[in-house]
């Protein structure tokens, strides 16, 4: 049997760390995008707009993120095309976050008092110049710390791609156990891993959260 | 596209589902009352409790909530027992949803406890109450209650989450799907009636939870 | 023709009638105080006048602009009326120049120089040229207010709304932003003022509307209004007012 020194393990998992990073990113600014779309239906005056992305929030909120992962790898796939792991993978976490971003910005927009709606309209704005100059620089000053909260939950969701067979973390984590046979050390190495991509982020939204509550009560 | 769906396998596996159905809840609640105990006890401690416990707490909570569920399940129930300690997938599922949840229901009720007025610290104090039996009494109640809504939020979050338990073959609703597709290579319409079936579990689950709200602070009702 | 045309004015909040059929006139150049206790409707009046509430039937005309519920008309509705309310309103993320030169510049599209241009002058109509480049938080409640009427006048309103822009004030700091509105009415600014300072009504005001139970109960010059009331309601809460006074 082969000897395995924790340099190797650790290289083997550091280096499918690197996808877990990029898988991460790319998740993380396609649902931002994807949410600011949804943020605005969710939004909009137009009731069927609404219920829209209301129906579009609920159902990826309300759904486990494994089987929008299975349905986005064996779905796609009805549809003739030869869906690759990180495509699947990709397409589901951009959605799911997608979802979940739109949210946490409506909280942000409406936290924003109704006189500022009111001063801007009574000035002739319209919907979209009022969105624009006055009420989302004021709510991204807010949505900054859970927005920056949220991508820890992007990058431990992507651990969920390695059950379709996408080479992450977590599946490099499961096959360097099935050769080395040292479960304990592996995980133990994989979560501490994990730990240090996602503490520093959850550091820096605890600390722009406390910021932003300093700088409120001094108002 | 010609995909003809087909969901005649459904009566033959409803079984299967309705055993996937049961293990879910049965996590779930598991994990919800326990974890939630967990929780406060940790909330008590991180907020008011002895200093030499503070950073022992502080270090379990950052753990979990900055590393995957699916790690954690699989360095319980394929770790530990390197280290001697041997459990079945179902306890080995229950333990990792209660320490996750645990976790994370510590910070949203130590957020609760942190915005009590001072006033009610200081009124309990007067009334010649211990600082425990002002947090039992006076404090843990309102606090609860304050961040109910949250708390439920994560208890679904949780719900969902237990999705993976699968991967270590707990027979649960994802195992079910997982099962039913192998057998009928229907794996788009397995995984969209089990979808299905979350979705459905999750809004009774949050039902449920306002519902144990209501009877827990009877006052909110009343407002 | 008047300036501001309001007939048979009715609002419903789901089965509550706020507003019972309004009619008003509001000729160049006059200065109108709405009175009436809390609950009369007097501030949904004015809301419904900038378009801020949909009104539920009648009609409201402002120079020739008609208040309809769409974008385009109220937008030219909104650039005939400004609007200065209770809380001020200020952006918060601008400055005092900022809030003045924003909506110059995105709605009516005047270039950046021009803008501050007027925002200096408009500042410095209201006392406040210094705090150009001071944010809302640093400024009392009072400069704050008179920045919302430097902002309001800034698009060059023909008539300005202000709903109880002195009621969120400390005592100390009513009669400078009362200073800036006499001027105004003085240089001949057609004004709508919801408001409690029955003194300041008594001595700018031309006319006095009493609102009571969503109508106009009682209207006229304010001497009259003041020193002979005609109902019993105005009565009461004439004597109500100087008694707290």
């Amino acid at each position: 049997m082969i000897e395995f020194t924790l340099w190797d393990i650790l290289r083997n998992l550091l280096l499918a760390a690197r996808w877990t990073i990029v898988l991460s990113l790319v998740s993380f600014v396609g649902g931002g995008l994807v949410g600011l779309l949804i943020l605005f239906l969710r939004i909009s005056p137009k009731t069927w707009l609404n219920w829209l992305a209301r129906g579009y929030i609920e159902l990826f909120q309300g759904t486990p993120l494994l089987m929008q992962l299975f349905i986005a790898f064996f779905g796609l796939g009805l549809f003739g095309i030869d869906v690759p792991a990180w495509l699947a993978a990709g397409v589901a976490l951009i959605l799911w976050s997608a979802a979940f971003l739109a949210e946490i910005w409506r909280g942000c927009v409406e936290a924003i008092a109704k006189g500022q709606w009111e001063a801007s309209a009574s000035l002739g704005m319209g919907r979209l110049q009022q969105m624009r100059y006055v009420i989302l620089p004021q709510a991204l000053k807010i949505a900054l710390p859970p927005t920056v909260g949220f991508s820890v939950q992007v990058i431990k969701g992507t651990s969920l791609t390695s059950i379709i067979g996408f080479v992450e973390l977590s599946k490099a984590g499961s096959v360097v156990t099935n050769a080395t046979f040292l479960p304990f050390t592996v995980y133990g190495l994989v979560a501490l891993l994990y730990f240090a991509l996602c503490w520093p982020l959850s550091k820096s939204s605890q600390i722009l959260e406390r910021k932003l509550n300093v700088a409120h009560r001094n108002h | 596209m010609s995909y003809q769906f087909d969901f005649a396998w459904a009566s033959q596996y409803a079984p299967q589902i309705a055993k996937g159905i049961m293990i879910t809840v049965e996590l779930t609640v598991v994990g919800g009352l326990l974890g939630v105990a967990l929780g406060t006890a940790c909330a008590w401690s991180r907020a008011l409790g002895p200093s030499w416990l503070k950073p022992v707490v502080a270090t379990y909570v950052e753990l979990i909530r900055n590393t995957p569920f699916l790690i954690q399940l699989f360095f319980i129930f394929f770790g530990l027992p390197s280290l001697g300690v041997q459990m079945n997938e179902l306890t080995a599922a229950n333990i990792a949803m209660v320490i996750n949840l645990g976790a994370y229901s510590c910070e949203i009720i130590r957020a609760g406890i942190q915005a009590t007025p001072k006033g009610q610290f200081e009124a309990g104090a007067s009334l010649a109450m211990t600082p425990f039996e002002t947090f039992r009494h006076v404090v843990l109640v309102p606090s609860l209650q304050r961040i109910w809504p949250a708390l439920s939020s994560q208890v679904v979050i949780v719900m969902l989450g237990s999705a993976v338990v699968s991967q270590i073959a707990v027979e649960d609703l994802t195992f079910a799907a997982n099962f039913i597709q192998s057998r009928t290579f229907r794996a788009f319409e397995a995984y969209i009636v089990s979808t299905l079936i979350y979705l459905a579990l999750a809004i009774l689950l949050r039902q449920a939870m306002r519902g144990i709200g209501t009877i827990l602070f009877p006052k909110r009702a009343a407002r | 023709m008047s300036l501001i045309e309001i007939t048979e004015v009715r609002k419903s909040f789901g089965d509550n009638e706020v507003l019972k059929g309004i009619n008003l006139d509001v000729e160049p150049g006059e200065v109108i105080a709405i009175i009436g206790k809390s609950g009369s409707g007097k501030s949904t009046l004015l809301r419904c006048i900038n378009g801020l509430e949909s009104i539920t039937s009648g009609s409201i005309q402002v120079a020739g602009a008609q208040l309809l519920d769409d974008e385009l008309h109220l937008k030219a509705l909104r650039l005939k009326v400004g609007m200065i309310f209770q809380q001020f309103n200020l952006f918060p993320h601008l400055t005092a120049g900022g809030n003045v030169m924003l909506s110059q510049m995105v709605v009516k599209k005047v270039a950046k120089a021009d803008a501050e241009v007027m925002a200096r002058k408009m500042l410095e109509r209201v006392g406040l040229a210094h705090k150009f480049d001071a944010f809302p938080d640093e400024l009392s409640g009072g400069q704050q207010q008179r920045v919302a009427i430097a902002r309001a006048l800034a698009m060059q309103p023909i008539a300005l709304l202000c709903d109880e822009i002195t009621s969120a004030l400390d005592p100390e700091l009513v009669a400078e932003v009362l200073a800036v509105v006499r001027e105004l009415a003085r240089e001949g600014m057609t004004l709508l003022m919801v408001t409690h300072e029955m003194k300041f009504a008594r001595d700018v005001c031309s006319r006095v509307v009493f609102m009571h139970q969503g109508r106009v109960h009682e209207i006229g010059p304010p001497e009259e209004v003041f020193a002979n009331p005609k109902t019993p309601e105005l009565r009461q809460f004439i004597g109500m007012v100087d008694e707290t006074v």
